[in-house]
Formats: structure tokens, C-alpha cells, sequence
């Protein structure tokens, strides 16, 4: 179970990219890892590093300036590709609490959610005001879940998001716990499933 | 009352309970997991003492991390090692059928369901990756999910979800001669973009599909997700009846005609109604080549790699010149006259003995360019073995291709098979973003039968100018080698 989570409060980097996909999040190598610590060390890996391991000045976050955000403002498509949940792993170990962007990869948003890495869905010209004021200068959010809301300097932003979501995020519950009250609708539908449905090794290699 | 899709009857079906605000509650009949996305959901299990509730419903499966080489030799990679044996001791604590590195089963898991008659029509079917919706072309509901989302299916064999978007596609018309699956979905991708399909789920229909045979239509599942999309369906016709008929795990002789009966019962309803409906006419399609970093980055044989200056969106040309830099191409250079240095045929994409013979036709009585370094990774070892008994492995080792052990191999470059840096690949896989073959390695996706013809004159070539043997030459020929 994971604690409730109310506010995010951190300062926020701009990823001017679209289609990030989750092989560049956490390159497939590091998948070989079990478990989840220390995977933040290679979150964007081969954007983050040089093969000599020096840092690459290129890559925004390694910018001093961002090196303690906590949010990411991002392209469109956010998350595409594999459906590895060691992205969000690894993103959240490497300090990331938030990523705001026009539209996510469905499978990432899932994984994201059942880790409590919140994402905020927002149209595309208020993620480009954010990510332009963000380069400007340092851009500190107060994202509010209760209220649904962004706050930065004197301005109000909405957001909306999923009543699931947002209850996951609020009260922090073991989704597991909660399934296993309708045991009863799992039972009912097993015991009328019928034989051909279930695998049975019948025959051996077929002709 | 407006009909229902195969999707809408299915979800249905399965629906156990529905909250007020969508959230629904799904049975899952069938839950497929591997090495790599598994081990923190049985960990996870452990931590809160629980249980597999249906190990009769759930099969793993080695796959990813498998040297491709000899199986007997010690596995080198360490951490390769540790994460197979990690998942040995899960298989063997709760329960569940493994099929191991030694096993006549093993295999990509997206093609040992199918083949195994793992999936079947009318199913639910979960995998911690997101290929699942290769299943759908049996007309089962699959989809690819994360690993809490597989900890939860391990400890209730359901799921909670949203119910998605339905998308039509329908693919009209005739394929050109050595025009495939590989190209269609490749199109479709271009088209849609990568993220067009993301909230829905597509199903393919139309004569191209029908025309298909089951391996092949696979593939144009397969990569659905390229699209974005949750996954994709085929409603099942006699076409998939017979594929899944005789198979290990299939219904038996006694259940058949109860099965048939209810695989007929779901096929979508002529009237059944859609969000979005695309169609494509497939007549003049031409045989498709990715340039860039991702699928969507797509141009046909006898066009030219795209420039920035083509694109108005500031944020598209600053992506275009970024692929192009990382693919090391300038723009308006002509697809056939990109040179390649690998070949690889393989994946849950194209790994299947059809895409095998396809290649094959291409390989008979030509060999590999000096230049070109060439692999083959069948599928699983039931593809392997098929294509031996038939006699096509002599074909591919004659022309100077490697002939491999099955698994995701240079798909994912998880094992030793990768690219070098700045090796440009021809690729039979489902993804050509920045390093997925290896550390710097350049991917161009392409068909079965684009490879092969890129393995034999080292460049791209329109391989509809081939006059290539059919299937059943090839296979004939393979018998009498």
C-alpha cells in the first residue's frame, strides 16, 4: 500500500519532446535489474550520459537549473512503446512526482497511476505556455488534487482528471484488497465458465 | 438497437461488476507472463502472503533474455541468468506450467499462445508486454498490461478497467505480389500516427483481412501498439477455427462443437457501431520502409527520407532532424539506395513459420551480400522445428544466414545479439526507436521479404520487381534439397 498523496509542490523542467517512448525512459539493459531501487540512476540512460559517462550538456534535465525538478512538462504521446512499469520506476526514483503532457501512452498512464507518478493531462497550448515559462525562469507548481488544480506565481490552472485516479492518489489503497470483495462475482463466473475454456494439455506437438 | 462489435460481446461476457463512474471490474481467462516483467509482481505476492488464485489459467514463459546461441553452454550474462532463474523458482513456488529454456514449447510468448492453443477465440488474455494484442487476431480480447496490473491478475485473475474507444479499421482492395501484413500495418501506422489509435481499441476488417492467412494477420495486430492503440481484433472466421483446431491446449475433440458454437456467437454484427471508422484502399500499396525512430516514420520502397523543410510544425521538423541525425541520413536520399549492414528475421512480429517461408522465397538459390551480417531467430522452437522438417533451414544457412535458437533476440537486444554502434539493421521487428537494438544501432522495420532481399543485394530493393517462387515452390523445393 502506498501513502495518500494531496500535494505535489516542486519545480518543474521542460521536455520538448514528443513521443518519448519508454525504451528511451529506461533502456531494455536495465530491465535485467530486480527490483525497483536505484533504477533513477538510469532514466533517460543514453540522453543522460556520453558512452564515456560523462553527462551530455544536450539533454535538459541534466541542466543544472532543472537538476532538482521534480515535474516534467513533455511533449505529446508521453510514454509510448513497451510496457514496462520499470519506467515509472525509474522516473520516480530518479525524483520525478509529476509529468504533465497532451496525451499519454495507455499502458504508461496505468503504471504510473497504480505507482502514484500522477499524470496531468492538459491541451496542448497551456503545456507549451508552461514549458516556455519554465525555461524562462524557475518554475515552482503547487499541484493540489483535492482541488484539482495547478497553482504557480499568482495563477490558477484546472485540471481534470479520472474520480479513480484521484481516490487512488487521496486515500492510497491496496486495489488488491478492494477486488477481493466481489469474490463472490469471481467465484460465480468460474463455476459457469465453461470446460472448453479452460487449457488442458490434450496432445502433445501438433501435426 | 444497434449491434455489437466482437469487443463489445466479449467485455461483456466478462464484465463482473461495473462502478457508476466506468471502472469495470473484467474476468481474465488466460494470463501469460516472462522473465522480465514478472518478478516484482511474485515478490509482491509474497510481501502480502498470497496466493496464484488460477495457476491452471496462467503460463510463463523464457523469452527475452535467451542466448539465441547454444542452449547447453552456460548462460554468460549474469544478470540474464539471475532474472531466468528467478523466474524458474516463481513458476515452481506457485504453481504455474513453465515452459524453460529446454523446453520443445519454448519460445516468444505472443507466438507460443497461438500455436499452443493458449488462445483461443472469445478469450480474455493478459501479458505483462505490450505485443499482447497479437492474440487478437484469433479474436481473443488481449492486452498488454504493466506489472502491478500482473500482480493483481495473479492474485484475482481480473482487472480493473476502462472501457476503450472502439476504432474500425478496414483494409479494401488487393495486395500487390510481395506486398504483406508487415506493409499494411506499417501504413497504417504512418497514417494514424503513433499515438492515433491511443484510448481505442482497433479492430481490422475488410477483404485484405480476410484474405490473410492467421500468422499474418498476427503481425498486423502485433503492432497496433506502435499506433498507440490498447490493442486490436479480428473477428475469427473458419480461417482460425481450423489454425486452432488439433492444437496441445485447444479444446478437445468432445468441446468442439460447444466451442464453435460460441467463437461463432461473438463476430462482430454487421450493424455494430464505432467511434471512428478508417479505411484504406491496398491496391497500390507499395512495399513500406521505416527511416526514422519510430514506427510512424515510414515512407514507401521508391520514395525518398523525408526532409524538415517538408513539415510546418516547428516541433516536427526539430523530430525529423533528430531522426535523421540519429538514422545518419540526409534528407531526399532515395530508399534503395541505403546500404545495410544487418539483417535479422525474427520477433513476435515476424517470427512465424509463413513469414519464415516468405523469406525463404527470396533466399532460394541467392546468398547474403559479403558485407551483410544475417540472422534468423525463429519464433519458438515449434516454428524451428517446423521450418527443419521441412527442410527450410538449409535454405537460409546455405546463403550464409545464421539459423538461431528461438527468442526476442535482436528485438529488444537484451541478450548478446545487438547492433554495434552506427550499424544500420533491416529489420522483421516491431520497433526502430533510438537504441533499441543495441547502443547506437540504426533499425529500418520492414517485411520478412524486404529483409531477405536486403540480405542478398545489401540495400533496400522493391521486391515487387522479384519474380520469386510461391509458398508451396519454396516449401517443395526445401523438401528436395
Amino acid at each position: 500500500m502506498l501513502e495518500p498523496i494531496r500535494i505535489i509542490y516542486g519545480k518543474a523542467a521542460p521536455l520538448k519532446l514528443e513521443n518519448v517512448d519508454t525504451d528511451q525512459i529506461i533502456p531494455a539493459e536495465f530491465l535485467k535489474i530486480l527490483g525497483k531501487k536505484g533504477l533513477g540512476g538510469y532514466c533517460f540512460y543514453r540522453w543522460r550520459y556520453n558512452e564515456d559517462g560523462s553527462l551530455r550538456e544536450d539533454f535538459v534535465l541534466n541542466n543544472p537549473r532543472y537538476r532538482d525538478a521534480s515535474i516534467i512538462i513533455a511533449g505529446k504521446n508521453f510514454g509510448i512503446g513497451s510496457s514496462r512499469e520499470n519506467a515509472v520506476w525509474a522516473l520516480q526514483d530518479f525524483g520525478i512526482k509529476c509529468i504533465i503532457a497532451p496525451s499519454f501512452g495507455d499502458i504508461f498512464y496505468v503504471n504510473s497511476m497504480k505507482n502514484m507518478l500522477l499524470c496531468i493531462k492538459l491541451p496542448e497550448e497551456q503545456v507549451k505556455i508552461l514549458q516556455e515559462l519554465a525555461e524562462k525562469e524557475d518554475l515552482i507548481l503547487r499541484i493540489d488534487l483535492e482541488e484539482n488544480t495547478i497553482k504557480f506565481k499568482n495563477r490558477i490552472l484546472g485540471f481534470e482528471i479520472d474520480r479513480v485516479v484521484r481516490e487512488r492518489f487521496l486515500q492510497g489503497l491496496d486495489e488488491i484488497e478492494i477486488t477481493l470483495k466481489h469474490i463472490d462475482k469471481i467465484k460465480k463466473y468460474e463455476e459457469s465458465m465453461p470446460s472448453f475454456m479452460i487449457p488442458n494439455p490434450r496432445r502433445f506437438i501438433p501435426d | 438497437m444497434a449491434g455489437k462489435s466482437i469487443f463489445d460481446k466479449i467485455w461483456e461476457l466478462h464484465t463482473l461488476y461495473e462502478r457508476e463512474d466506468g471502472e469495470t471490474l473484467i474476468y481474465i481467462d488466460r494470463h501469460l507472463t516472462h522473465e522480465v516483467t514478472s518478478f516484482m509482481a511474485f515478490e509482491g505476492l509474497r510481501e502480502k502472503n498470497r496466493r496464484v488464485r488460477r495457476p491452471d489459467l496462467t503460463f510463463a514463459v523464457i523469452d527475452h533474455n535467451v542466448p539465441t546461441t547454444d542452449r547447453l553452454k552456460p548462460i554468460r550474462d549474469e544478470s540474464s541468468a539471475k532474472q531466468i532463474a528467478a523466474l524458474e523458482k516463481n513458476a515452481r513456488d506457485f504453481g504455474l506450467t513453465l515452459f524453460d529454456l529446454y523446453s520443445p514449447y519454448q519460445g516468444i510468448v505472443h507466438v507460443i499462445g497461438p500455436e499452443l492453443g493458449l488462445t483461443i477465440p472469445g478469450i480474455t488474455l493478459v501479458c505483462g508486454d505490450s505485443h499482447t494484442s497479437t492474440h487478437g487476431a484469433l479474436g481473443a480480447l488481449a492486452l498488454g498490461i504493466g506489472t502491478s496490473e500482473g500482480e493483481h491478475v495473479l492474485a484475482t485473475q481480473t482487472l480493473w478497467l476502462r472501457k476503450p474507444k472502439k476504432m474500425l479499421i478496414s483494409l479494401e482492395g488487393k495486395l500487390s505480389e510481395n506486398v504483406t501484413a508487415k506493409d499494411v500495418i506499417l501504413w497504417v501506422i504512418r497514417n494514424i500516427g503513433t499515438g492515433g489509435g491511443i484510448g481505442h481499441i482497433i479492430e481490422y476488417d475488410g477483404p485484405v483481412v480476410r484474405e490473410m492467412h492467421v500468422e499474418e494477420r498476427m503481425t498486423l495486430c502485433n503492432m497496433a501498439i506502435e499506433g498507440g492503440a490498447r490493442t486490436a481484433i479480428i473477428s475469427p472466421d473458419e480461417k482460425v477455427f481450423d489454425y486452432v483446431k488439433g492444437r496441445p491446449y485447444a479444446p478437445s475433440d468432445d468441446e468442439w462443437g460447444q466451442a464453435l458454437e460460441y467463437w461463432r456467437s461473438i463476430v462482430s454484427d454487421l450493424d455494430a457501431e464505432y467511434h471512428k471508422i478508417v479505411r484504406f484502399h491496398l491496391d497500390k500499396l507499395e512495399p513500406q520502409v521505416t527511416w526514422g525512430t519510430n514506427p510512424a516514420m515510414t515512407v514507401g520502397v521508391t520514395e525518398e527520407v523525408p526532409g524538415p523543410r517538408e513539415f510546418d510544425d516547428p516541433e516536427e521538423k526539430q523530430a525529423i532532424e533528430r531522426a535523421l541525425n540519429y538514422m545518419g541520413l540526409q534528407p531526399g536520399i532515395k530508399i534503395t539506395d541505403i546500404d545495410v549492414d544487418v539483417v535479422f528475421i525474427g520477433s513476435c512480429t515476424n517470427g512465424r513459420l509463413t513469414d519464415l517461408v516468405d523469406a525463404a522465397r527470396v533466399v532460394l538459390g541467392r546468398r547474403v551480400a559479403h558485407n551483410v551480417r544475417a540472422i534468423v531467430v525463429p519464433g519458438s522452437q515449434l516454428v524451428k522445428r517446423s521450418a527443419e522438417r521441412l527442410g527450410l533451414h538449409r535454405i537460409f544457412i546455405d546463403a550464409g544466414f545464421e539459423w538461431r535458437n528461438p527468442g526476442c533476440s535482436m528485438c529488444i537486444a537484451m541478450n548478446e545479439d545487438r547492433l554495434r554502434p552506427g550499424e544500420r539493421c533491416a529489420s522483421t521487428s516491431n520497433r526502430n526507436f533510438e537504441n533499441r537494438q543495441g547502443p547506437g544501432g540504426r533499425t529500418h522495420l520492414v517485411s520478412p521479404i524486404m529483409a531477405a532481399a536486403a540480405a542478398v543485394y545489401g540495400r533496400f530493393i522493391d521486391v515487387r520487381e522479384l519474380d520469386l517462387p510461391s509458398r508451396e515452390e519454396v516449401l517443395e523445393h526445401a523438401r528436395a534439397y
